[in-house]
């Protein structure tokens, strides 16, 4: 397994250089110029010029890149052109934002798509299956922001049950020791503050785990309804196990396994989809800064934050082939 | 395994979707009672949304409107904002007087204020701060970081940039409870320059002890120490707490020499999302929030809300690029003046309250003239000059912005539409060019020749028209496409009268030859507002968005 691991995590390094060397020529090649989008409309030549020499962007794309890398050996990915914070540093002050979301957006499909899957598919051509089918069809079809908005307006606005935007009530004064703060109301014991930021917490989660919620249940469905035609199944059931042996021991480790591979892939889906979550819902996330960085051409940002979202995806997709080698011995052999 | 624990487990798995599926009903019970106890025990909490984080809190460095909306509380400057207008008024200093020659400016100091440090505003404090920003060098030279003293005092004690050795600050001098600023050459802005809050009071101490323009360990002035924990000044709030990302909170300053804060405690919070912001404001969670799309001023002002609009102090022009032959001919821009009917526009694409503009300056600001050539909404009339400019049936650039809300211009979008109806009307051809504001846009019409007619304007930082003619016709640039040297001359000639009465008259004749040269049209000073939850009272809006916030009351 330690082998597994190390190979898998050496094959990462390669991967991360090829993006970063096609992530900087391309920022480099989109029209337009950060200095300008920087100073606005009444920047002057020089301003920019001056501007420009200062972050070093008038110099050569490779001895701009060599640096880049020189500087990443150090650790060290620069500071944003646009507020002078350094990009590291606002990483991990939006990353806790970011993963209580996806955690909580995640954490919802898989416990409400997988069961939702199997029933669906243990009781095909039923009512819980035509239902399941076509909500999760609606989940992939409906766009992220328009489902956010949809959310907030019936349950915030509407209904006044849940609040519309931020992550905690800024009134109350709750301690954040990790920065993930349902997590931080419970080590401090402020019950309330983590109440608040579990309310928080539910409207954006349901806007980002629909998607990956409908894919799940079909995924599931799908997969379950294939392995219980196996012949092993029959042979099970011919040998007289009972059916809930039958169920957890055979088609569900057997069914769970495309399953978890798609839920792998998913960690992808919804970083990009924490970039539209994070913004409706003012969560101050990794995503939300992304999305600012790109319109004022923050380099050093676009260029960090996507570096480190590679590695998470990577290290994601890392556990993913690790619980694949853990639900089926086969695997570790490969 | 046994039967056993999957019964466990089943029953898991059911307590987790009930305690999930109780979590989301009995929300509604908990939101509404916390929500009744924040309006009724008055929790003397103002909660305004920013749409972004304040860049710093070193009102020195900064020009955004989030950090100076912050440092407007915090901090002071020897000259204020009379509230409600765009006059400068008396603030740190009680009264001033300058010599004729216009070098000279002595101010009477207040007595008794001090920083909420608790070390004394003094004479000393004040030479310390504009020795502070004449002595700055190397990278706090940048546009981006000292880019407001660059624009009034145009250069520092030492600079290997040329043209930033120039300045106009000679030096300060400590009287008693006097201070005399002199200059190397008259500047008329002076006085309505030093109320913009880059220019305000900070402590000498606090300056020094946290080593204010020092880079730090992020390697950005911005965001060292004292920008981001000890911004200390002697206005009615003090800094408590920043959490990046999150809020950041303000507490009444219990010293503050003039009108006691009314409200304890101030919290921003960053919501960049406008309908975000204004779902916030209509679920109570935030008590206000600035510039209100005009779409959604109605619907506001309906549900009770307030939105208060500010006097503009702003302008909207249609440019036209000279380097295009086509619009390099006067009768073709004479033509396109006369075939806008600005009123319509007006009616159709800005928010209500929005008058038509007639010269590039708005009309509360010094140098505005009595009288312009202006050039009436007439068709006819449009037709035949473009007749005798042989122009008719003629294509014409028109450039545009898309994916915007500026002050000045909240829906270029709209604005474009209407006014090509216009153009089209008295037989031109209009070849639409959109393009993302930033940079595509900002870049065709500042660094490319290749632009026709285009939608842009400004938001004054002063009250002053140096900040409108001159930064749009102090200089040849390739946005207008023209080369006027005694426009230009003009121009530096108004800039540095001797006093704001000179100037105003200065900056009038500017305003008039312009308007018969006509690089550009006027089109409107848009009305920007600002949202309030009914429950505040007592805000006074600004034409230059420099509101105080120690007038805020919390109704009961």
């Amino acid at each position: 397994m330690i082998a597994f691991v190390a190979r898998r995590l050496a094959l990462v390094v390669p991967v991360l250089f090829g993006l970063s060397l096609l992530l900087f020529v391309w920022l480099r090649l989109l029209p337009g110029d950060p200095a300008r989008a920087l100073l606005g409309e009444r920047a002057t030549q020089e301003g920019i010029d001056r501007v420009n020499h200062l972050y070093g962007f008038d110099r050569s794309l490779p001895e701009q890149f060599l640096l880049f890398l020189e500087r990443l050996a150090r650790g060290d990915l620069g500071s944003s052109i646009r507020t002078g914070q350094s990009v590291v540093g606002s990483f991990f002050e939006r990353f806790p934002a970011t993963v209580e979301l996806a955690v909580a957006g995640l954490g919802l499909a898989i416990v409400v798509g997988i069961p939702l899957g199997y029933f669906a598919a243990r009781r095909k051509g039923g009512p819980l299956d035509h239902l399941s089918v076509g909500a999760s069809l609606l989940g992939v079809v409906v766009p992220v922001f328009f489902l956010a908005y949809l959310l907030k307006y019936v349950f915030a606005i509407r209904l006044g049950w849940l609040p519309t935007a931020g992550r905690q009530d800024v009134r109350l004064d709750a301690t954040h020791p990790t920065g993930l703060y349902v997590l931080d109301g419970v080590l401090t014991g402020e019950w309330d503050a983590a109440w608040d930021a579990l309310l928080h917490l539910i409207l954006p989660a349901m806007a980002l785990g629909a998607i990956p919620l409908a894919i799940i249940v079909r995924i599931t469905r799908a997969s379950v309804l294939e392995v219980m035609n196996e012949d092993f199944v029959r042979t099970a059931r011919a040998k007289g196990l009972t059916r809930a042996v039958i169920r957890r021991r055979h088609v569900m480790r057997n069914a769970l396994l495309p399953v978890s591979t798609t839920i792998g892939l998913q960690a992808g889906a919804l970083l990009a989809g924490a970039v539209l979550t994070e913004t409706v819902f003012a969560l101050n996330g990794v995503g939300e800064f992304l999305f600012t960085a790109v319109n004022h051409l923050d380099y050093p940002v676009l260029q960090g934050f996507v570096l480190f979202i590679a590695v998470i995806y990577a290290v994601v997709n890392l556990l993913v082939d690790v619980s694949y080698a853990v639900i089926d011995p086969r695997a570790r052999q490969r | 395994m046994s039967p056993t624990t999957t019964r466990v487990r089943r029953l898991i798995a059911v307590a987790g979707a009930t305690g999930l599926a109780l979590a989301i009903t009995s929300c509604s019970s908990e939101r509404g009672t916390r929500q009744a106890s924040a309006g009724g025990e008055k929790t003397g909490t103002f909660v305004f949304a920013a749409a972004s984080e304040p860049v710093a809190l070193d009102p020195a460095f900064v020009a955004d409107s989030e950090s100076t909306r912050v440092a407007n509380q915090i901090f002071e400057g020897l000259v204020s904002i009379k509230p409600g207008t765009a006059e400068p008024a008396p603030g740190l200093a009680t009264s001033w007087s300058q010599t004729d020659d216009g070098l000279s400016y002595t101010f009477q100091l207040r007595k008794d204020v001090k920083f909420s440090d608790g070390t004394p505003f003094d004479a000393e404090a004040v030479c310390f701060n504009f020795e502070r920003w004449y002595n700055w060098n190397g990278p706090l030279q940048a546009e981006n970081i000292s880019n407001l003293y660059q624009l009034v005092f145009a250069g520092f004690k030492t600079s290997d940039n040329p043209a930033l050795t120039k300045g106009i600050y000679k030096g300060c001098a400590a009287q008693g409870d006097a201070v005399t600023i002199t200059l190397t050459r008259p500047y008329g802005s002076l006085i309505p320059a030093l109320a913009i809050s880059s220019f305000a009071m900070q402590s000498p101490t606090a300056l020094k002890q946290y080593k204010a323009d020092d880079p730090g360990a992020s390697g950005d002035v911005r965001r060292n120490e004292y920008s981001t924990a000890h911004p200390t000044g002697t206005g009615p709030y003090l800094f408590e707490s920043w959490e990046k990302g999150q809020r950041l909170t303000l507490r009444a300053n219990p010293t503050y020499w003039g009108g006691k804060p009314k409200i304890d405690k101030i919290v921003v919070r960053i919501i960049p999302d406008g309908t975000a912001r204004l779902q916030a404001l209509q679920s109570g969670e935030i008590d206000g929030y600035d510039l209100v799309a005009p779409a959604d001023v109605q619907g506001l002002s309906g549900a009770g809300f307030q939105v208060l609009p500010r006097e503009p102090l702003n302008i909207l022009y249609l440019g036209m690029n000279q380097a295009d032959p086509l619009l390099a001919d006067i009768r073709v821009r004479k033509a396109i003046a006369h075939a806008l009917d600005k009123q319509a526009i007006v009616s159709q694409t800005l928010p209500a309250g929005t008058k038509p503009a007639e010269q590039f300056i708005p009309p509360p600001v010094n140098g505005y003239a009595d009288s312009v050539a202006t050039y009436d909404y007439d068709p006819a009339k449009a037709k035949k000059l473009l007749e005798e400019a042989g122009a008719v049936g003629k294509t014409v650039t028109f450039n545009y912005p898309t994916g915007t809300s500026r002050p000045y211009m909240p829906s270029p979008e709209d604005t474009f539409v209407a006014i090509r109806t216009q153009l089209e009307a008295v037989g031109l051809k209009v070849n639409a060019v959109p393009e993302k504001w930033s940079p595509e846009y900002l870049e065709r019409i500042k660094a490319k020749t290749d632009h026709g007619l285009y939608l842009l304007g400004g938001t004054g930082i002063m009250n002053s028209a140096d900040t409108f003619l001159g930064i749009f016709f102090g200089r040849k640039t390739v946005e207008w496409g023209f080369e006027d040297k005694k426009l230009f001359e003009s121009v530096a000639a108004a800039r540095s009268a001797r006093n704001l009465a000179e100037q105003g008259e200065k900056y009038a004749t500017v305003s008039k030859e312009l308007m018969d040269l006509l690089p550009g049209i006027p089109v409107a000073h848009p009305v920007p507002s600002l949202a309030l939850s009914p429950r505040i009272t007592g805000y006074v809006t600004s034409p230059l968005a420099a509101e105080v916030w120690n007038t805020l009351e919390i109704k009961g």
